[in-house]
């Protein structure tokens, strides 16, 4: 790993916290080492916790979605959890989407989801 | 209703770690000047993207960061300075979805909308001024 934002394992998921705020570095770190290690583990699943981002304006916003993007590409489904009441408000006022990126409240509820999204696809799978 | 400002400072904006710094002070003095979390989160958002957009389209410029007050109400006024290539048509990015750099172009129409007072002067050649007051709620 390069960055600074630690990227950990749980289950058949990768977990990650975004504790610092990003910037063109951190974020192009972030997103390599978030790849490698879909393509190292073979998690089917990445949880971003986002709760202790104070603000999250246009440009984060956009880091989050390519990373979610980038995953996707790699066969790992992303989940956004702990998105702040303040920051869901802003972000829906400044008529922002949040397009193709899946949320959840809180890290339980986005490793919950990822499950049932997999057992949806397994069941797809064998039908 | 008269205008006072209560304090005034200036911060430069030349290098991407200035746009998180101007982002902090701003976030500090709205929660100092009673900004309930909303009105923060707001007001700290418009700052962040306006900051960004004097750093990555004005090729850098500054920030001026104000406590207001007029009477009735207490606010936070900013203004965000660069001498880059302006903008040609003003209306078309205030309408959102336009962006040069192939982003969503919500920053300007975005923060215009998180805002209770915005002006904006640009034109090609004379960069770009923007100045933005919000009041404590959101
Ligand atoms: N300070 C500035 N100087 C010159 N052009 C600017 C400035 N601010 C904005 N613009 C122009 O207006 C467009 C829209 O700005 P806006 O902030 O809305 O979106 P963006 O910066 O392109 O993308 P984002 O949604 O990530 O902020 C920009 O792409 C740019 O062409
Ligand atoms: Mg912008």
């Amino acid at each position: 790993m390069r960055g600074a934002i630690p990227i950990l394992r749980v289950g058949p998921n990768l977990l990650t916290t975004v504790h610092v705020e990003l910037d063109d570095n951190i974020a192009d770190a972030f997103q390599q080492d978030v790849l490698q290690a879909i393509e190292r583990t073979g998690a089917k699943g990445l949880v971003i916790d986002i709760s202790s981002l104070d603000e999250v304006d246009t440009y984060v916003a956009r880091v989050l979605a390519d990373t979610g993007r980038m995953a996707g590409l790699m066969g790992a489904r992303t989940v956004l959890v702990g998105m702040r009441p303040e920051v869901a408000a802003t972000l829906v006022r400044m008529g922002y989407a949040m397009e193709g990126v899946e949320t959840a409240l809180d890290v339980d509820d986005g490793i919950a989801l990822l499950a049932v999204r997999r057992s949806v696809a397994g069941a797809k799978d064998t039908a | 209703m008269t205008l006072r400002v209560e304090s005034s400072a200036e911060y430069p904006i030349v290098r991407e770690a200035d746009v998180i710094d101007v982002r902090r002070r701003v976030r500090k003095l709205a929660q100092e000047r009673g900004f309930d979390t909303f009105a923060t989160a707001a007001l700290t958002t418009g700052a962040s993207e306006l900051a960004r957009n004097a750093w990555v389209h004005g090729g850098g410029g500054e920030a001026r960061v104000e406590e207001v007050a007029d009477g009735l109400r207490r606010g936070v006024r900013l203004t965000f300075r660069d001498r880059g290539p302006g903008i040609a048509d003003i209306e078309r990015v205030l309408a959102g979805g336009f962006s040069t750099i192939r982003s969503l172009g919500l920053g300007l129409s975005g923060t215009r909308r998180l805002v209770d007072e915005f002006e904006i002067d640009s034109s090609p050649g004379r960069g770009t001024v923007v100045v933005v007051t919000k009041w404590t709620r959101f």
